[in-house]
């Protein structure tokens, strides 16, 4: 990897890049579509499964401390804030990072490896607007609607687990879990997710696209789009959770 | 050169150098219309690097370029790409995209840089499939060809937009002599058919002497002989000498 700050100008350059391209003819229509289809709905799965799964571990770790002080009937507002607020949002992120971002990575260094992209330009197509712009804009479409699935699926996973211990029903447990939920909790946490799927579409790409060490840089483009991916997006969380509490004073309570 | 070169491509004192590695040294040359050339030479003497500086996927540090009488080294993107759509380039691995069939391969730059409909570029394809020996295969993927059937499909992408100009990159690298003398086969054709100028790299030199008007020898980044085979085998330069004589 190059110097950090080097690294950061080129990324953020690579970023500047996507964006202005993104609002350039010809728009790469089908190609988005392909790509969404590819990075969305292909981490569907994942990202339910995962959803639920750690709906049902949340509950059973919170519901032990609640009922001690008497709160059980808090348990699904526990759950409803925690995963549309900060735990939804930021899972999804880092699972389509380890998923698409690894995928991206590879995929585009492989193409560079294989002479794919020089076969693009050979064409008269522009291999950046036809290869990178539609990867980002997937990612940064997608991944707000992973978002809501993993948030939902987690509600779920967390009422299988409550109902299990104490039967509650299906409505009041949803009754519950909305009650204190304000649209700015939800809203803003969910778009912030854009952000998080440009981080992992412009690193990623950025890290295939511009490979130059053949195939071994196929497994270095997949690890580092992982890695600095998921690093920026954690850092980059907190700051647009500071940003959403300016905005919306009223969830910083 | 001071004034326009008439050939079809030309090379003016091109220099191009990858960190310390020096790998093309004041190269000149001119290429007619139609005429069949094959650069020659050991590797890494920057011969397919010659084809990715006339095709501008390289830059060049020193000289000038020109490809239809247009100089293209100081051309924007967008000129580039007009000089582009002039060329076609059959990469070492035909390069063809892992995600689409051979059909959607093929189609897909007709689709972007024609106005073709739909039934003239399935027309175009099946044409161009059928001049490679390809036309029942126009459903499968990179994936599922051998080596001379991806060579193939590689040459019908660089032909679906009729080049004046073809660039072919070792076209019999991992062929049998049969398969790549198809190949050779099919440039022969090309020309006569459309008058294209080729520029074919290539350690062949049974089928480069087979295919080739003249001969570019490349040495350690020079130029070191440029002509018809017999004017390559009187050259001074040794191993230009033997390069052409190696068959």
């Amino acid at each position: 990897m190059p110097d950090p700050i080097e690294f950061v100008g080129k990324v953020n350059l690579f970023g500047l890049r996507t964006m202005i391209d993104a609002i350039r003819r010809p728009f790469e229509v089908a190609q988005i579509l392909r790509q969404i289809a590819e990075i969305g709905a292909k981490s569907l799965l994942l990202v339910i499964s995962s959803g639920f799964a750690l709906g049902m571990v949340m509950t059973l770790h919170t519901r032990g401390t609640l009922v001690t002080f008497g709160a059980e009937a808090l348990i699904p507002t526990v759950q409803s804030l925690g995963f549309f607020v900060e735990i939804g949002p930021l899972v999804a992120a880092l699972l389509v990072s380890g998923r698409v971002g690894s995928g991206i990575g590879a995929v585009l260094a492989n193409m560079r490896a294989t002479e794919q992209i020089d076969g693009i330009e050979s064409l008269s197509i522009d291999s950046f607007k036809f290869l990178v712009v539609p990867r980002v804009i997937a990612c940064i479409v997608s991944m707000p609607l992973l978002t809501l699935f993993i948030d939902f699926a987690g509600l779920m996973g967390g009422f299988v687990s409550e109902h299990a211990s104490s039967g509650i029903s299906f409505y009041l447990y949803l009754s519950r879990a909305f009650a204190s939920l304000e649209w700015s909790n939800f809203v803003a946490p969910t778009a912030k997710t854009a952000v998080f799927g440009f981080i992992i579409g412009t690193v990623s790409s950025y890290f295939g696209y511009t490979t130059n060490e053949g195939s071994q840089g196929v497994g270095r483009a997949a690890t580092n789009s992982v890695v600095v991916s998921s690093l920026l997006i954690i850092f980059v969380d907190v700051i647009l959770v500071k940003c959403i509490f300016f905005l919306f004073p009223e969830n910083a309570l | 050169m001071n004034e326009a070169p008439t050939g079809t491509v030309a090379f003016d004192r091109v220099s191009k150098a990858f960190g310390a590695r020096q790998v093309l040294r004041s190269v000149s040359f001119e290429i007619r219309q139609g005429e069949i050339v094959c650069i020659l030479g050991r590797s890494g003497t920057g011969k397919s690097v010659t084809l990715k500086l006339l095709m501008a996927l390289l830059k060049p540090d020193q000289g000038k370029i020109w490809v239809d009488r247009e100089e293209i080294t100081g051309m924007s993107e967008a000129e580039l790409s007009k000089v582009r759509r002039k060329m076609g380039f059959l990469f070492q691995d035909a390069a063809l995209f892992d995600s689409l069939s051979l059909y959607e391969n093929l189609a897909l730059p007709l689709q972007r840089l024609t106005t073709k409909s739909k039934d003239e570029v399935d027309a175009a394809v099946d044409s161009v499939l059928q001049q490679v020996g390809l036309a029942g295969d126009r459903l499968k993927r990179p994936s599922q060809l051998s080596g001379g059937m991806r060579k193939r499909a590689g040459l019908a992408r660089a032909l679906v937009l009729e080049p004046r100009i073809l660039l072919a990159d070792e076209p019999s690298s991992g062929l049998d002599r049969i398969t790549a003398s198809e190949i050779d086969d099919l440039f022969l054709r090309q020309r006569a058919a459309s008058n294209t100028t080729i520029l074919i790299v290539t350690h062949d030199v049974h089928g480069a002497r087979k295919v080739g008007d003249r001969f570019a020898v490349f040495d350690k980044g020079d130029l070191a002989a440029f002509g018809t085979a017999a004017e390559v085998e009187r050259s001074e330069h040794e191993t230009a000498r033997r390069l052409i004589s190696e068959v």
